[in-house]
């Protein structure tokens, strides 16, 4: 019986110590996995980085016959496309976010617009872009031959457009989280004082759910820099430096999917270098938007407890 | 006095009437995003657009069969990649609250789960494509894997942290190994959460394009050899979308009906298995 | 001694640098119950836990003196074969949510991986939970999920699935706490009836429950083992002051 049980407890920690060993090994994959991207990434990179140094970024000529590359019209493009997604979509993502947070917590109408937010959030790239091309630009197209602007239709302003309706999701669904986080207490204290619901929004719910709404901002702001597929089929697929906000360009992501699958060499080492650097951009912003949602979540469990 | 109060309140119920405007206004894509694509997908799709092949231009018909086929094999091999060793990680990170590892961990889980996805198909590329010589499924694959990882090790984290701890105890207090106790008590009673998640990022890489265009490519012909091209239903489309024939433009927007279909029917399921199989504890 | 059962000498306990328990002694017969009362705080718990090994989950606890279960030391065997020869029961019922009444009766067993044939299992569970007073309500669902059931069913639940594994001790800790006073008094009365083949060791702060149903009592206060005898005895005629004050309320 007792050298049964030896038997048996020694299989047991033989399983034990597997069991142990697969979870440590699975999660230290995590790790090695993201730096592995990184260091390809890297090394791929070696020769643009050797040839170009850190002037790839204000170099303004992308010629794959010449072989000269720099990368400062896709930084404009994608920052150009990135922020001004980014301004058309907060009125719209901080208007879903009280409306969800503030005036219809629960009901009908949270829950239609809640799920309809859902769906808008689950709908791929690809098809955003598909509808772009046959409605948005169109549209665009129409309102530049009135104002007298070339009339391509594709470019940094139909970019941007979609890049808004595409964020709009993410603001909104984290900007609904923060705001249901605002104390009642504190907002029962502004109404007793004989507050409208517009002052209390304003004085109140606003400032104390800033930073979460920034957060969301962040979080939008790094997936509109990371987005490829909409963009790419909107924008126009320029290589030169965008000279208004209706001039087709290329952002980071677009001429890496436009030219990657025919690039070699130092073309190629240089769209990987493109790709390390918009890498490293999404990684500040989403570390950053992930440490602030962190920091208000352990301020909020501290008030509660 | 009266006068201030009064443009207080109409200034209240501009603000409220403003907040449902933009509201509306920005739902307004949906609608028409969902409209175009069932007006124009309805009227390309018959039983011949799902079961045949593309065919050059030129000829009538042809279907988006192959890329169906592509998208389900995509899948099964990103999940059959990414689940088993995501789960485990999310087993360690519920185990592991604090340590160096876990944090690592769980800093490479944020910083990957807002890689662009184009980058992670140039990862793919670089790893899979260049030694092996030829786009292949397994590369777009290995791409989609790396985007659902991050995802199923997050929720499997959050859903075992809520398996109440009384549980494992009375697991434990029957003799049962530990090893033993998570796999049979604690896994089974956040099975729910985490085949919710698996759920949601199957639907989400099934929409993905950019990680698809130097891995699996696209394919105008059946195949389902893991090592060769593969086509999928968001690259038919957008190889469709971008082409300068009207003829495939309507085939652009049947794929997309389709594919909007699978997507939101397995974002459906994944929240009926939430709803439904939720364990209360 | 034939009938020993459970045995604790010089047993200390500490969580780090606090301790809880100081040199514990105690002896438990066979076929009896015996409670362990005292404020919250007091470590009756704890000693519990060591019984089973259970405090070896929390970081930083450490043990010193012995513990023998039928003259084997404690600390010598494997935590996993001890606990299968110790059953517990928890303050709060803690079914298994994704089990069925019929799994939980048997999760010793399944859970172990330990295979049988069918007709035997079916035997412990009608037997299990027949001891444990719940047959009569459940057979007809027993195939519905544990968590269906009444907080004092899903206790009795419990109870049946610490007895499936033939224990030669249960241990109790504050069982009926999270309890209604029905099923209260419902798991009390299982106690008598189960004394005639299990030994049971009790945890309650509930002075007239150790009163009601528990042969021996001891008394711990502040890590220590005050008095320990029989309970008729203790609750007539203390012997130690302290004793005394925590029986007629004056703390605790």
């Amino acid at each position: 019986m007792i050298r049964q049980s030896k038997k048996l407890t020694r299989h047991i920690d033989r399983s034990e110590r597997a069991f142990t060993f697969i979870l440590t090994l699975s999660g230290g994959f995590i790790v090695l996995l993201l730096l592995g991207v990184l260091g390809t990434l890297f090394i791929n990179a070696i020769p643009a980085i050797r040839e170009f140094g850190v002037f790839f970024f204000i170099a303004r000529t992308w010629n794959a016959a010449s072989e000269t590359f720099g990368a400062l019209p896709f930084l404009v493009g994608t920052l150009a496309t990135s922020f001004l997604a980014l301004l058309i979509s907060i009125p719209f993502s901080i208007a879903i976010s009280l409306l969800l947070g503030e005036y219809y917590k629960n009901g009908v109408v949270s829950g239609f617009l809640r799920s309809a937010v859902e769906v808008l959030a689950g709908i791929p790239s690809v098809i955003y872009g598909l509808w772009g091309l046959f409605l948005l630009m169109p549209g665009v197209r129409f309102i530049e031959m009135q104002i007298g602007v070339a009339p391509q239709g594709v470019g940094i302003l139909t970019s941007s457009l979609i890049l808004a309706i595409m964020i709009i999701p993410f603001s909104a669904s984290i900007g609904r989280e923060v705001i249901t986080l605002v104390p009642g207490d504190l907002k029962e204290a502004a109404y007793s004082l004989g507050a409208t619901r517009f002052e209390v929004i304003r004085n109140i719910v606003i400032p104390y759910a800033r930073s979460g709404i920034i957060a969301g901002i962040l979080l939008a702001l790094g997936r509109a820099i990371g987005e490829t597929m909409a963009v790419t089929m909107l924008i126009g697929n320029s290589n030169f430096l965008p000279t208004s906000i209706f001039s087709p360009a290329n952002t980071m992501a677009s001429v890496i999917a436009n030219e990657f699958a025919e690039a070699t060499g130092v073309t190629s080492a240089s769209l990987i270098y493109v790709a390390l650097v918009l890498f490293f951009v999404t990684i500040i912003v989403n570390i950053a938007g992930a440490y602030v949602i962190q920091k208000l979540s352990i301020e909020s469990s501290r008030e509660v407890t | 006095m009266v006068n201030n109060i009064k443009a207080r309140l109409v200034r209240d119920v501009f603000f409220k009437s403003a907040i449902c405007l933009f509201a509306f206004i920005s739902l307004l894509p949906l609608f028409l995003i969902l409209y175009y694509i069932t007006k124009n997908g309805i009227a390309v799709i018959n039983w011949d657009f799902l079961t045949s092949l593309p065919r050059p231009i030129g000829e009538t018909g042809g279907g988006v069969f192959n890329a169906i086929v592509g998208t389900l094999i995509l899948i099964v091999l990103s999940s059959v990649l990414s689940i088993p060793c995501g789960i485990a990680a999310g087993i360690y990170l519920a185990e592991n609250k604090t340590g160096r590892l876990s944090n690592s961990i769980r800093l490479s889980v944020i910083v990957l789960q807002g890689t662009p996805s184009i980058v992670i198909g140039i990862i793919a590329y670089l790893w899979i494509v260049g030694p092996l010589k030829s786009f292949s499924a397994l590369s777009g694959g290995i791409a989609l894997a790396i985007m659902m990882l991050p995802v199923i090790v997050k929720t499997t984290e959050e859903t075992l942290k809520l398996v109440p701890y009384h549980l494992k105890e009375a697991s434990l207090a029957l003799g049962v190994p530990y090893y033993r106790t998570l796999l049979k008590v604690v896994l089974p009673s956040g099975m729910s959460g985490i085949l919710t998640g698996i759920l949601l990022s199957v639907a989400r890489i099934t929409g993905e394009t950019a990680p698809l265009l130097f891995t699996a490519f696209g394919n105008q012909f059946m195949n389902i050899n893991i090592f060769k091209p593969i086509d999928s239903l968001p690259y038919r489309i957008f190889y469709y979308a971008m082409s300068p024939y009207p003829e495939w433009h309507s085939f652009a927007w049947g794929a997309s009906f389709v594919l909007v279909v699978l997507t939101l029917s397995l974002n459906l399921i994944a929240r009926g298995i939430s709803a439904k199989w939720k364990i209360q504890f | 001694m034939e009938n020993t059962v459970l045995t604790v000498e010089g047993f200390s306990a500490c969580f780090g640098d606090q301790k809880i328990l100081h040199n514990v002694d105690l002896t438990v017969q066979k076929n009896v119950v015996a409670a362990l009362m005292g404020p919250s705080g007091c470590g009756k718990t704890t000693l519990i836990r060591c019984i089973n090994r259970m405090h070896e989950l929390i970081p930083g606890a450490s043990v010193s003196g012995k513990m023998s279960l039928l003259n084997e030391d404690i600390y010598a065997m494997q935590p996993i074969i001890l606990r299968r020869k110790v059953g517990m029961v928890f303050q709060k019922p803690n079914p298994f949510p994704t089990m069925s009444i019929y799994e939980n009766v048997v999760a010793g067993y399944k859970l172990n991986g330990i295979k049988m044939p069918k007709s035997e299992m079916d035997g412990i569970v009608e037997q299990s939970l027949r001891k444990a007073a719940l047959w009569n309500e459940v057979k007809d669902t027993l195939h519905r999920k544990g968590t269906f059931l009444s907080g004092g069913q899903q206790q009795r639940l419990c109870i049946a699935r610490a007895l499936a594994m033939n224990p030669e001790i249960i241990l109790f800790d504050e069982p009926t706490s999270a309890l209604d006073p029905k099923s209260t008094a419902q798991i009390e009365e299982l106690f008598v009836e189960l004394k005639k083949s299990v030994t049971m060791l009790l945890v309650t702060h509930n002075i007239g429950q150790a009163a009601r149903v528990s042969d021996f009592t001891a008394f711990i206060y502040l890590g220590k083992l005050i008095e320990f005898g029989p309970t008729e005895k203790m609750f007539t005629v203390p012997k130690d002051k302290l004793t005394e004050e925590y029986l007629t309320g004056k703390f605790g």
